[in-house]
């Protein structure tokens, strides 16, 4: 039997269509199992879990007052999340960290502010927004919503699109522009490092609330940051939103930031 | 028929090792930056989208131009257009290669990309424009390739083919609104949070895209046998018409534009604008550029619109003028004020790196290559037939 050229390139494409597909079935099967597995750990959570309907926090401006304030919750979360610092502003990645009220509320600006609230740095952190811009704009769901309210990130799904920094209105996301391994102090190995060409923001600490501990910033804040579950009327971030003045980022864009700042000064816990 | 790309002459040759040769500078300096990260381009923090995306942005345009002549000849039998549609056609898959591609090394973790399709998320807009980019793409290519073989056996195109002619009008438009609304789409960014993002894409492509295509059929008349528009016929100076009308509407458009922002007096609204024009807080690298755009825009329109459009010199300089207008006002400064300034009310700005630029120019050297391969498929195909 002989086959002339067209049939035989016909074949030939016929069998590695065949190929291609059969593979594709095999590595989908073993993707689902894996994906299972995993599942069926994430599931498990420890007993001491924290848990709330919907986490948010208040940033108390009475408590931050020198720079050694901020120092301390910044590094409280640069160590554990093993972030890097570039020692440039090009390829800065960033977490949590201050900026002055004008910048920070932009469009607030108000020539007659007195000079102390002028300069009055406000932590700055992501907003992890009932409503999040970003997750809208994620093409492969590496930036969710989880339950809680937190915006989390799986840094092994993003693929460095960075739609979501373009979407995000409060410049809370970094892009890890080169390799940030060599430009960690001490590699903390509970928690991931990051592979160029992923984003990262706060993710609100949910690998400590799963083991029941606050988050670093949190702890070292000296009461100064409060966390809690905003749909709880007896939590502490629901009392004092719901008494005292406090503002958020950027309402009008609907995004329902969960940071809160308390401006006024308060007298709790 | 690809067989036919493979024979010319020496001129034919030469462009085609000097297209490699710069294909493989934009190589290496892909390895580079694969290698060692995005932050050997010159976007930060700040300015998270650079040239990569605004030359993505551009070419959709570019793609979405060929249904300036599809649908005119398909649709309204305006037999003018005859021999120029495959050429539009063909130049619409270069643009839409090259729009992947330029997705593609824009991306942090490009092995990661197929993600989009494993996990697909149904409100993400990149999700839809990458579906209808590649629709776009193998509708044209189908298209073009069966219309062209069928012509090469002198047989009528099969009748399932109209079919795919008619769907690809919607999904030019649909191409440019969709990837208008990757931008129009977002809170906070005020410069292109704007309802007429989409009809300004149009307007802009279409007066961008088909000046290109003249361009090329003029160099196609000179390099080969074969005129696009034969004396007589008549079809540039249709297209000029569409030109005209597109970039009119585009200059409207941008004027109602500036007018919101600055009658208003909304500060974010103006911000962009006022980077892009005179400078914001003291920087100004793309104000050269905007007033560029600006002059080559009102030249362009002027040329287009008194009888110097018959001229045989102006006619060109009127074209590239189009062109360039818009590919400074898409494919440079759109991107890069949109994140100026940025969500504190400062301004970082953004200079492309050596490396970038390099990258950026190997993309646009594999978009020639493939145009160069199939137009020389369809003249070869057309000059035979004539003979």
């Amino acid at each position: 039997m002989s086959i002339n050229r067209r049939q035989f390139l016909r074949r030939a494409g016929m069998v590695t269509a065949l190929g291609l597909g059969g593979s594709f079935v095999i590595t989908g099967l073993r993707g689902k199992k894996v994906e299972a597995a995993s599942s069926a750990a994430e599931y498990e959570t420890s007993k001491d879990a924290l848990v709330a309907k919907h986490w948010a926090m208040v940033v108390d401006m009475s408590k931050f007052k020198t720079e050694e304030d901020f120092k301390r919750v910044i590094e409280s979360c640069v160590s554990i999340h093993n972030i890097p610092d570039f020692g440039n502003l090009k390829d800065e990645v960033k977490w949590i960290w201050h900026d002055d009220y004008e910048h920070t509320f932009s469009g607030g600006e108000n020539e007659y502010l007195t000079e102390e609230f002028k300069k009055l740095p406000f932590a700055v952190i992501c907003n992890h927004c009932e409503h999040p811009p970003c997750v809208k704009a994620c093409p492969t769901g590496a930036t969710f919503k989880r339950e809680d309210g937190i915006v989390a990130m799986d840094f092994h799904r993003c693929i460095g699109c960075r739609f979501c920094m373009g979407a995000c209105p409060f410049g809370a996301r970094s892009f890890n522009y080169r390799d940030p391994k060599q430009f960690i102090k001490k590699i903390d190995p509970d928690y991931p490092t990051r592979t160029p060409g992923v984003v990262e923001k706060c993710i609100f600490c949910v690998e400590r609330l799963a083991d029941g501990k606050m988050p670093a910033c949190v702890e070292a804040s000296n009461g100064g940051l409060i966390f809690g579950d905003l749909d709880d009327p007896n939590s502490e971030v629901r009392k004092l939103i719901s008494t005292k003045f406090t503002i958020r980022r950027k309402v009008e864009l609907g995004t329902q930031p969960s940071v809160y700042y308390l401006v006024g000064g308060a007298d709790h816990a | 028929m690809l067989e036919k790309a493979l024979t010319g002459g020496k001129k034919y040759w030469a462009w085609i090792f000097f297209l490699l040769t710069v294909i493989a500078v934009g190589l290496v300096a892909y390895f580079k930056q694969f290698n060692y990260g995005l932050g050997l381009t010159g976007m930060s923090r700040d300015v998270s989208w650079g040239l990569y995306i605004a030359q993505f942005t551009f070419l959709v345009g570019v793609a979405a131009s060929a249904v300036m002549l599809v649908t005119p000849y398909y649709l309204h039998d305006f037999k003018k257009f005859g021999k120029m549609v495959i050429l539009g056609e063909f130049l619409a898959i270069s643009a839409v290669i090259m729009c992947i591609l330029f997705i593609f090394v824009d991306v942090g973790q490009p092995m990661r990309i197929l993600n989009v399709l494993l996990y697909p998320q149904l409100h993400s807009v990149m999700f839809y424009d990458m579906c209808v980019l590649v629709g776009y793409l193998v509708i044209n290519f189908v298209v073009g390739w069966t219309t062209l073989g069928s012509e090469r056996k002198g047989t009528p195109p099969p009748k399932w083919i109209r079919f795919l002619i008619l769907l690809s009008i919607p999904w030019a438009f649909s191409i440019h609104t969709v990837t208008a609304f990757l931008y129009a789409g977002l809170p906070g960014r005020e410069f292109w949070a704007t309802a007429i993002m989409a009809a300004r894409f149009l307007a802009s492509a279409f007066a961008a895209g088909p000046s290109l295509l003249i361009l090329l059929v003029m160099i196609v008349r000179k390099v080969s046998k074969f005129d696009a528009d034969p004396p007589g016929v008549g079809a540039i100076q249709s297209l000029v018409k569409i030109i005209r009308y597109a970039m009119i509407a585009n200059v409207f458009f941008y004027i109602c534009e500036v007018f919101t922002a600055f009658y208003s007096s909304v500060p974010g609204e103006m911000a962009p604008f006022k980077y892009a024009f005179v400078g914001l807080d003291g920087h100004a690298s793309l104000v050269p550029f905007m007033w560029t755009a600006t002059i080559l825009a009102f030249i362009g329109i002027a040329l287009l619109v008194l009888p110097t459009r018959k001229n045989k010199v102006l006619l060109p300089i009127a074209l590239l003028s189009v062109f360039f207008a818009n590919w400074i006002d898409k494919g440079v400064v759109l991107i890069i004020a949109g994140f100026v300034p940025n969500s504190f009310g400062r301004v970082t700005e953004y200079f492309p790196t050596g490396n970038e630029i390099s990258i950026v120019v190997g993309v646009y050297a594999i978009g020639m290559l493939i145009l160069t391969i199939l137009y020389k498929v369809a003249i070869s195909v057309r000059v035979e037939k004539d003979l």
